[in-house]
């Protein structure tokens, strides 16, 4: 069995493609339920060591949105998706069909909206990688966690912690007239990665 | 005023007053701060995981409850830290999401990372005094080595002192 560190390299280029689709896929389905036309940047994949995730995407002490969701049928694992609070207050407020400048602190209504959002993009992330490796992959209900980048990041890093020193992240950035920028992480269980790049054809 | 050092994920430090040390956004991860209130030399750990022996890929010692908080106390004794004066407090091991089932084994270590952090507290002899640890949020910790104050802070709660 090949470490995760091993893999990497390999599963890297896997990710780059599975942000191409996936963002796409998602783009197109926000744009739907918003009501807009949204242009998204090429993804990024980033590696990184664990210890860096908590700070990845910002200060460690900025408050973010993230939504996890559990992936199971033919791979296992988890998946989180990770905006800023501008993003979030953005995409809420455009379902909620409030003003845009309304900034007050999330109540149920607009966590289930976060939610639905998170259902959303995961979803089309999740049907990308199925597209590609003809694996049945379902995702659970979402959870969402509002609170300090390096809180949220620790579920990711303890999830890779578990089997290497590094973590893969995708970055998109989802332009709109505001700006939405989100980040994607996949976490198979130990196992499933093999399952993914065997799926693929790539010999490992 | 002494500096305010900063302690990494999976990374440990020790330090003597005036200076202290922080750590930021502790999930489900536990900060266990160890204090000699006699030399005032204090150390501080930030661990991810429980337990070094379940896992493979141990080579950082900082990333585990039992070779972290040992190599904490080792380096703490090396400084001149006096060991029957060593007293503990540890906060974290939040859980961040409610997810439930098998495949969030490692969603929900917060739990399990506490409980083998009071366990090799207790194995070294260090007495836990105080703790902050479990519920659903991050924490940032500050421990001050001139009184072995902690301080906890989360997003929308007031400061707590333990």
């Amino acid at each position: 069995m090949l470490t995760l560190d091993e893999v990497n390299e390999k599963y890297f280029d896997v990710l780059k493609e599975i942000g191409n689709i996936g963002a796409g896929n998602a783009t197109t389905a926000i744009a739907n339920m918003l009501g807009l036309r949204i242009d998204m940047s090429v993804p990024e994949v980033a590696f990184l060591p664990v210890e860096k995730l908590g700070s990845a995407i910002g200060s460690e002490e900025e408050i973010i949105v993230g939504i996890l969701l559990g992936v199971e049928e033919d791979i296992d694992g988890s998946m989180m998706f990770l905006m800023d609070m501008a993003s979030a207050h953005h995409i809420v407020n455009k379902l909620m069909m409030r003003d845009d400048s309304y900034n007050e602190p999330f109540d149920e209504m607009d966590l289930s909206a976060i939610k639905e959002v998170g259902n959303i993009i995961a979803g089309s992330y999740l049907s990308a990688l199925s597209g590609l490796t003809n694996l049945t992959i379902v995702p659970s209900v979402p959870f969402v966690a509002v609170d300090m980048a390096a809180a949220i990041l620790s579920v990711p890093a303890v999830q890779f912690g578990i089997f290497g020193d590094n973590a893969l992240m995708i970055n998109t950035d989802f332009s709109d007239d505001l700006g939405i920028k989100g980040h994607f992480i996949l976490m198979p269980e130990e196992d499933s990665y093999a399952k993914i790049l065997t799926a693929l054809g790539v010999p490992i | 005023m002494g500096q305010m050092i900063k302690v990494d994920m999976a990374d440990l430090k020790i330090c003597k007053a005036p200076d202290n040390l922080t750590t930021i956004g502790l999930g489900s991860c536990i900060g266990i701060a160890i204090y000699d209130p006699s030399t005032k030399i204090t150390g501080l750990a930030h661990i991810m995981l429980p337990d070094s022996t379940s896992i493979r890929n141990n080579s950082n010692i900082a990333k585990f409850a039992d070779t972290g908080i040992q190599k904490l106390y080792d380096d703490m004794l090396k400084a001149g830290a006096n060991k029957a004066r060593l007293v503990a407090k540890i906060a974290g091991g939040a859980k961040m999401f409610e997810m439930p089932g098998a495949n969030a084994a490692g969603i929900n270590v917060g739990e399990r990372n506490a409980e083998a952090s009071r366990a090799k507290l207790k194995q070294l002899g260090v007495k836990l005094v105080a703790e902050d640890c479990g519920l659903n949020y991050g924490r940032t910790v500050e421990i001050y080595s001139e009184t072995g104050q902690y301080y906890i802070k989360a997003v929308g709660k007031e400061l707590k002192i333990i």
